[in-house]
């Protein structure tokens, strides 16, 4: 018997086209006659555009074209914000591709130039003379919504872009009747996605034909040529979008940006292919945030540490426009976790999206459950300081019970499935936490700053269902869909609508089509990024793609089996009920070597000689797969720490990750996205964020001034794994693509103020750079 | 500014091997003559400060940043890029350590990675963890968390018998 391929740590099949340079990202591409964009941004954060002067840059040399805001103006619909969250009084402003009168953040663009090459583009930028009048900014979400401040959009007053609420149980009453309440305002700081790649576009229209081929960055290539229809107004079947290998993305690759269309809109004006790439520090300004919450929290409980409310009002940036999907992180995909893994029985929310004169927010690795997380770990852990209680114990007495077919909280939603307790006792005796706490009390004896943070989390992954993708304002389906088709000599190619880039489902993919129909792994090639070769999907992000494509793949195979054995029966001359499989092999009940191989099948279907009556020729299949619920992964993870008191030096010493995903297809790649998530979270921990003066300038604006987590700066990474199969796909999976980052940040948050407890600081804002340790020591010494 | 484009200086380089001669503008970086002039897109670029080194390249042995190196500063070196690692189609073990040890996800920062190591391999052959971390000060990564860029060191280490 050979070993399962499913549940394998084989070799992922994407790598070797990646170590040798061969693969191709989109800024490697090189067309004919192709030439380049290069886009002039704002350097204010807020401005009237009083005047510009193109002439100098019309003449500069190779320039062959320089438009405006007036140019796009008539020809690009604004760029659409596709999620509106209900009941919430969403302000979905104006968001042009291009500004022509008010700029309203640094970066906004103001002006393209194309040219021959990419220099004279850029050369010819500094030739462009555009009068400003500036106008007074606003950064802070608190504070732009204030009486006073500066605003952003007409349609928008105090710089209100929306208002959800929600409310589960009696909160209100539950704090009334507290014996115990817990509070705290939690900074979390705008965050720089930092994909490695840089984005890009190339755009090529054919007028003669009234198409468009984009190849883009992006991770959701079909979502792209349903917004690109929306924004230029070319019909979707003229538009084909293609993500070649996209180099990381992290949620900063989802939305439809102005950029790409701009690079659209010079290919349809010069009939010329056009390449566009940002620059890294254009990248800074141009190119999504995450986060940019100020948050304002509390937490009821009874003397016993039994929780009993969790109540916020969060103010969430949304930087100056409503990006894409912006509007559902801070309040669909943050508010409905406040229960987190406990039985907390009431909770409220109020989020107020804020207009900011910063680069716009979207999904950043976690998009609102690391932010949920956060509070939720925070406030337990200053819970147990208020009892005295170990924090452990804390978690323990309001951990929901293990369940393994749904269980409901207070916020609405109905989890999957889930261990907690059991994820906990893991990592607790992994890591000897006792032993841990006596190591604690022996160093703090001789004046060592050691802390321990242990945090547990769920969180809500795996996106759809599209029934509630609708019934939140999402403006797309969530399903996915998959074609698996053999060729006539028994090998594979399966379509996928999701578009992997980095996360190894060319991979997984093939280890599910090979575990459920006995192909060997190597005759088995994934496509995906293609509009125009693979079926309709909605993208790569929210942790859905195994879970939803993935599912879509198990159950195409599923069909693809079926019609197998039933040719297989007919070959056989056997009834369909006598036919048995194993290994890929069909055969008669009590007669394994007269079998047919699903290659045989393959082929025989493929030259259709000897179909049964009624059969159509081919074997393939599609499914289009929408799941019942989402998935809930969850786990445990502690972090051990030490501080410098003499510099304020945070040294992760020691990190360990117990996650829950189900069963795992590759567990290689499951612990690859673990260690990614975790060294991501604690960079928004201790060394990242996006710092703005008060006039709106990014003071972080390159890798120079951003501090990015380098590998020095971190240890190795314990995973270890429990697994709950979750009770509604067919693999039983939960995605793991951002468990990591939902749950290290506030883990190595609670080690590093708990390394300082003796000290008394409770609170620091984040990143704990060494200065802020430094002088919270200080100052409370 | 618009002098400047006019400018052509003649240079000679050896690249993967292969003798190239070519005249490139002054400002031009090393980087956008192998990507742009030799088509050698293996080699990224992912930033404008030096920090990433996606762009590491081998010059006359030793890494550079091929985004901090004018192509007028190359002429007459030898140079290597990640095409021309492997030796007649067999991958080198670095390579084939990052693969074995999945020390790579989207792949953008891997050329300079892999370029790093084979070079802190050939310095240290022994290295320990701590060592390779250091030795990777000048590599950001986003996706793999390093860790197994680290284990993928060590194994080529060990796998050369280091």
């Amino acid at each position: 018997m050979t070993t399962r391929i499913f549940g394998s740590g084989i070799r992922r099949r994407e790598d070797p086209r990646l170590i040798t340079g061969q693969s191709t990202y989109t800024d490697d591409i090189q067309l004919a006659g192709m030439v380049h964009a290069a886009i002039l941004r704002s350097p204010h954060a807020h401005a009237r555009i009083t005047g510009i002067d193109t002439a100098g840059a019309s003449s500069s040399p190779g320039v062959l074209a320089v438009y405006t805001g007036a140019d796009t103006e008539g020809a690009l619909n604004p760029i659409p914000c596709a999620w509106v969250v209900p009941e919430s009084d969403v302000k979905a402003v104006p968001y042009p591709a291009m500004a022509k009168d008010v700029v309203r953040y640094v970066g906004d663009a103001v002006a393209v130039v194309v040219a021959e090459t990419r220099v004279q583009a850029e050369d010819a930028l500094e030739a462009i003379d555009v009068s400003y009048e500036v106008l007074p900014a606003t950064v802070n979400p608190e504070a732009a919504m204030q009486d006073g401040a500066p605003q952003l959009h007409e349609d928008a007053p105090n710089n209100q872009a929306f208002h959800w609420a929600m409310a589960g149980g009696e909160p209100d009453a539950a704090f009334e009747s507290a014996d115990v309440v817990v509070r705290d305002t939690i900074l979390q700081q705008k965050l720089i996605p930092n994909a490695m790649e840089p984005r890009s576009a190339v755009a090529s229209y054919t007028s003669a034909m009234g198409e468009l081929t984009l190849w883009n960055t992006t991770q959701n290539p079909h979502i792209v040529r349903f917004l690109c229809s929306l924004v230029t107004g070319l019909p979707e079947h003229k538009i084909r979008v293609i993500a070649p290998e996209v180099g990381g993305g992290f949620g900063s690759k989802i939305a439809m940006y102005p950029w790409e269309m701009i690079t659209v809109f010079c290919s349809m004006q010069l009939g010329r292919p056009v390449k566009w790439t940002e620059t890294r520090s254009e990248n800074y300004v141009a190119t999504t945030h995450g986060r940019d919450h100020i948050e304002h929290v509390e937490m009821a409980a009874d003397s016993s540490g039994k929780i009993t409310g969790v109540r916020t009002a969060v103010y969430a940036g949304m930087g100056a426009y409503l990006s894409t999907a912006s509007t559902g992180i801070p309040t669909i995909l943050h508010g409905l976790m406040y229960s987190g893994t406990y039985d907390i029985p009431n909770v409220k929310a109020d989020v107020y999206g804020v207009f900011t004169n910063t680069t716009p927010v979207e999904a950043y690795r976690g998009a609102g459950r690391p932010e949920a997380t956060f509070l939720l770990e925070r406030l337990i852990d200053l819970l147990a300081m208020e009892l005295g209680q170990d924090p452990v114990d804390v978690r323990r007495r309001n951990l929901i019970p293990k369940f393994e077919n749904g269980h409901d909280v207070s916020t609405g939603i109905t989890y999957d499935s889930g261990d907690y307790e059991g994820a906990l006792n893991v990592a607790l005796e992994h890591v000897n936490y006792a032993g841990l706490r006596e190591e604690q009390a022996r160093l703090r004896e001789q004046g060592h700053y050691m802390g321990i943070g242990v945090s547990c989390y769920c969180e809500i992954c795996g996106l759809g269902p599209s029934q509630v993708a609708g019934a939140v304002g999402f403006g797309g389906g969530l399903w996915e869909s998959a074609i698996v088709r053999f060729h006539p000599t028994g090998k594979v190619n399966v379509y996928v609508g999701t578009s992997p880039h980095g996360q190894g489902e060319e991979t997984t993919f093939a280890q599910i089509v090979s575990d459920e129909l006995g192909v060997p792994v190597d005759d088995i090639d994934v496509i995906h990024g293609d509009t125009s070769t693979t079926p309709m999907g909605w993208g790569t992000y929210g942790s859905r793609t195994t879970v939803v494509s993935g599912g879509a793949v198990a159950l195409t195979s599923r069909k693809i089996k079926d019609k197998a054995r039933a040719l297989a029966a007919h070959l056989l001359e056997a009834a369909e009920e006598d036919i048995e499989y194993e290994d890929g092999k069909f055969f008669v009940r009590g007669s394994p070597d007269q079998s047919k191989s699903i290659q045989d099948i393959a082929l025989m279907a493929n030259v259709a000689w000897q179909m049964p009556e009624g059969m159509e020729p081919g074997l393939e299949a599609t499914t289009f797969y929408d799941p019942p619920n989402f998935s809930y992964p969850f786990g445990a993870h502690v972090a051990v720490v030490t501080v410098d008191p003499d510099n304020g030096f945070v040294q992760l010493q020691r990190y360990l990750a117990v996650d829950d995903c189900g069963p795992q297809i590759n567990p290689v790649v499951v612990e690859g996205q673990i260690h990614g998530g975790v060294v991501q979270g604690a960079g928004q921990a201790l060394w990242e964020g996006a710092v703005y003066d008060d006039n709106g300038q990014l003071l972080t604006g390159s890798m120079l001034d951003y501090a990015l987590p380098k590998a020095h700066l971190v240890p190795d990474i314990e995973t270890l794994s429990t697994v709950t199969p979750s009770p509604h796909n067919p693999l039983g999976v939960k995605g793991i693509g951002e468990t990591g980052t939902i749950a290290s940040t506030i883990t190595i948050y609670n080690a590093v103020i708990d390394a300082l407890q003796p000290l008394g600081v409770t609170h620091l804002d984040m990143p704990l750079t060494p200065e802020r340790v430094w002088r919270a020591i200080h100052q409370q010494g | 500014m618009h002098g400047v484009s006019a400018v052509k200086i003649p240079i000679q380089v050896t690249v993967n091997g292969q003798g190239r001669q070519s005249e490139v503008e002054p400002r031009t970086l090393l980087v956008h003559y192998l990507r742009e002039e030799l088509g050698l897109t293996g080699t990224k670029v992912g930033c404008d400060t030096s920090q990433c080194g996606a762009c590491v390249v081998r010059m006359n042995g030793s890494t550079v940043k091929s985004c901090t190196c004018l192509a007028v500063q190359a002429d007459g070196a030898d140079i290597t890029t990640i095409e021309g690692l492997a030796e007649q189609g067999n991958l080198h073990a670095v390579q084939e350590a990052f693969w074995d040890k999945h020390g790579l996800q989207c792949g953008f920062c891997t050329a300079g990675m892999i370029m790093t190591v084979v070079e802190m391999l050939e310095r240290n052959p022994n290295p320990t963890a701590e060592q390779v971390r250091d030795g990777l000060e000048g590599n950001l990564c986003r996706c793999t968390g390093y860790h197994n860029i680290v284990q993928a060191a060590l194994a080529a280490a060990e796998a050369a018998g280091g």
